[in-house]
């Protein structure tokens, strides 16, 4: 569905996207993650016919973004990143002129049915300069949305977004990535983990890592991590919990706090809650660790440049 | 041809909700109103009875000069805002070719102004009724059909410089400045300069409408050329937000 093949772009003298190559197939989830100015926006940008790349080749459904925009656009749903929209007019008269641009046939049908899948119905009468944020994010969805899109490419589409409604985007975004390809952007890990089948970790205009979000976590930790809290001191208990077999490591964080790391794959929780209790003391907590993004961006520049410096 | 007709739509409506547009028509249609009911007071208070009836262009030669401060505000907003508030990425990744765009926010200013040249018929149906044996056919169709070209003109001058900026009121007084040199300045070289004058009376608008057009004479030049210009504007307006995608 989507074809990206050595995608370059260059901003006067700075290069926001250094060949850069991936695929995305129908019924995919495909994440982008990454910090900000990444290159994400611009990657998202090219593929929706905003604009040309400076080099290399991109095609969504089949059809070129620099030669067959038009057909690219009209099979392709966009929200861009700031989620533009004319505050001057109705959430209905604004779908209904973005569904006359896309001709679709019963055009007021079509915006209903989308207003009610994205839970707006209820605002349809109402100036979108008078919108929440998060409303203004749904609207932005419902655009994408009106045609049905085979391709949708949704930049940052959670953030700004309360809690609940985040819930409620995620919802949107898997129903729809069941038949459709859809790419996202996010920086936030948790978000790829949840909602993508596979993740695109971009960095500086590269694409430094590509797998299922599962695999993508293991492979960069090479080790799990948990934590544990106890009442009092727990000092003592660091030497205890170190024989538990597949533990690798401990260390003490703060008062009654230790992390432990153990081999992937192994499942060492109810080995280090028996040593706990039989040690004498309560435990009060005990969870893994996931890795935030910021680890595991410092985890790949770094090896990024220690591959420079070979 | 759908496209451009859906955009323009939606520009058409958005005037009649923004007071700016409200208040450029009641300038317009006061101004040229306050002339014409000057003229009328004029020939009725002629003590030796009646004089030289007035004509249309007495309301059509007023229109094009209030024209020239009244366009650039007409079309300011049409592209430079689309670029501040950054909908213009909608437009962009919308199956809407740029043209289309362009065309389509041409179009919609210049329905109103075809709006407002519309009420002002009232004048000339006034003025009918007034004077016998009713007034000049041929200049009342020849001066109405200059007006609307020089509408056409004026209004994607003033699309043309909206694409190119983000802050509309640079292309408001870019617009202007121009307008203003198109209909007022130009003629001034072609008396100084013995040779390559022509140019510059080819190029005046001002004279292709007042010594032609609102007198009554339908030339196909001064057509070809109102014509050319809007052509013009649309296509530099067109590139210009091409090029936006290049950036």
């Amino acid at each position: 569905m989507i074809r990206v093949s050595g995608l370059t772009k260059d901003y006067g003298a700075r290069r926001a996207v250094n060949d850069i190559t991936f695929e995305a197939e129908q019924g995919e989830i495909l994440g982008f993650l990454g910090p900000n100015g990444a290159g994400k926006t611009t990657t998202m940008r090219i593929l929706a016919g905003y604009m040309p790349p400076t080099e290399g080749e991109a095609s969504v459904a089949g059809y070129d973004v620099v030669t067959e925009s038009i057909e690219v656009r009209r099979r392709v749903g966009y929200l861009p990143e700031t989620v533009p929209l004319y505050t001057d007019m109705t959430v209905f008269d604004y779908l209904k002129f973005m569904a006359d641009l896309r001709h679709l046939p019963n055009g007021e049908d079509r915006v209903d049915e989308t207003l009610e899948l994205v839970g707006m119905e209820d605002r349809a009468e109402g100036y979108i300069g008078n919108l929440s944020k998060g409303m203004r994010q749904r609207v932005g969805l419902a655009q994408a949305l009106l045609h049905r899109p085979e391709v949708l490419i949704l930049d940052e589409p959670t953030i700004g977004l309360d809690p609940s409604q985040v819930v409620d985007v995620r919802k949107i975004i898997r129903e729809i990535g069941k038949e459709r390809t859809v790419l996202l952007s996010t920086h936030i890990l948790s978000e790829a983990q949840q909602i993508c089948d596979r993740v695109l970790i971009i960095n500086k205009g590269h694409i430094v890592a590509e797998d299922t979000p599962a695999n993508l976590q293991a492979s960069l930790i090479g080790s799990e991590r948990g934590m544990l809290r106890v009442r009092g001191e727990a000092d003592d208990l660091i030497e205890a919990i170190n024989k538990v077999k597949g533990i690798t490591h401990v260390q003490p964080k703060e008062e009654g706090v230790l992390e432990f790391q153990f081999a992937p794959g192994q499942d060492v929780r109810a080995e280090v809650a028996r040593t706990t209790m039989q040690a004498g003391y309560d435990l009060l907590e005990m969870r893994p660790i996931g890795m935030s993004l910021e680890d595991i961006f410092l985890q790949l520049t770094r090896e990024e440049n220690a591959d420079m410096e070979l | 041809m759908r496209n451009i007709w859906t955009i323009a739509k939606r520009e058409y409506k958005i005037y009649f909700s923004s007071p700016l547009a409200y208040i450029v028509m009641l300038i317009i249609l006061s101004v040229v109103g306050a002339i014409f009911a000057l003229n009328i007071i004029n020939l009725t208070s002629n003590p030796f009875g009646m004089g030289q009836a007035p004509d249309v262009s007495i309301v059509t030669g007023p229109m094009a000069f209030m024209l020239v401060f009244s366009a650039p505000a007409l079309t300011m907003r049409l592209l430079a805002d689309e670029q501040r508030m950054g909908t213009l990425e909608l437009m962009l990744t919308a199956p809407v070719r740029d043209w289309e765009l362009v065309v389509g926010k041409w179009f919609g200013s210049f329905l109103f102004v075809l709006t407002t040249i519309g009420i002002s018929l009232i004048f000339p149906f006034a003025l009918n009724s007034m004077v016998t044996p009713g007034i000049d056919q041929q200049l009342m169709l020849s001066s109405y059909l200059g007006i609307i070209l020089v509408a056409a003109a004026f209004l994607a001058i003033g699309v043309s410089i909206s694409a190119m900026f983000s802050n509309q009121f640079s292309a408001f007084f870019l617009t202007m400045g121009l307008l203003v040199i198109l209909w007022f300045l130009i003629g001034i070289p072609a008396q100084i300069f013995f040779t390559g004058g022509e140019i510059f009376d080819y190029l005046n608008m001002n004279s292709r409408f007042y010594n032609s057009l609102n007198q009554g004479i339908i030339n196909l030049s001064d057509i070809v050329y109102f014509l050319s210009i809007t052509a013009l504007g649309l296509f530099i307006g067109s590139a210009a937000i091409e090029t936006r995608r290049w950036r």
